[in-house]
């Protein structure tokens, strides 16, 4: 799957995109977050608060305990600042 | 008759006078236009801003504000609907976004451009960089923003 990075969250981790494929034991949201927070000392200070995380399936607002079975494109971001 | 929805991401400045009279040139259904202009401040908090720069998720951000364009149709009588949202870096006194609703009547262009404005600003996947005196940084989230965006929420 294809996991996007904005504002932040890829300041912190660095990069605004990468191509992944997480073990099947990773289910949610919630659970890419924290196999991600293991990846390194970058993606850990991203996701060091993760409530505060906002994450999007497929372009579509999910909550952390969205399923990710089957997603093609999830994203991770700050809570949005527009308008 | 499908409402007219125009939904533009850009770079570019737009003008405001130009917006509404393409949503209301040859139409006589229209009674009411509402435009709101969202401009960047040259202050924030008592301490001077240089710019803006407004980060996006190009493809979700078209469709977040299309979603609720649609919503707006469907909760209020509106015969036509423009959002211009910028990004980029934009400096103070410079458009940042526009919602321009129409309607036969007053209440529901009002009602309908609040809506998406409430929305635009808590749903929309952008974020605002700053760039101040003693730095810059990512601007934080208004609890009032999130106030005014709940109030339409559908019991």
């Amino acid at each position: 799957m294809k996991v996007l990075y904005f504002a932040w969250v890829r300041e912190r981790i660095g990069k605004a995109e990468e191509a992944l494929d997480p073990p099947a034991a990773v289910a949610t949201v919630a659970d890419l977050i924290a196999w991600l927070s293991q990846r390194g000392e970058e993606y850990a200070y991203a996701f060091e608060k993760p409530k505060v995380i906002r994450a999007a399936i497929d372009r579509m607002h999910v909550n952390q305990d969205t399923a990710i079975a089957g997603a093609r494109e999830i994203a991770f971001f700050p809570p949005m600042t527009g308008g | 008759m499908t409402v007219p929805i125009t939904i533009r991401l850009q770079e570019a400045d737009f003008d405001l006078a130009h917006e509404v009279a393409a949503l209301s040139r040859g139409r006589t259904d229209i009674g009411a236009v509402v435009t709101f202009s969202g401009i960047c401040r040259g202050d924030e908090d008592g301490e001077a801003i240089a710019a803006l720069t407004l980060e996006h998720y190009p493809g979700m951000a078209e469709a977040e504000i299309a979603r609720h364009a649609e919503e707006a149709v469907s909760r209020w009588p509106l015969t036509g609907i423009t959002v211009i949202h910028r990004y980029g870096r934009i400096v103070p006194g410079e458009n940042i976004v526009l919602v321009v609703t129409a309607s036969s009547h007053r209440e529901a262009a009002f009602q309908g451009a609040e809506f998406l404005m409430d929305y635009l600003k808590t749903k929309a996947p952008f974020w605002k960089r700053e760039e101040g005196a003693s730095g810059s940084g990512w601007v934080d989230v208004h609890d009032r923003d999130d106030t005014a965006a709940a109030r339409w929420a559908k019991p």
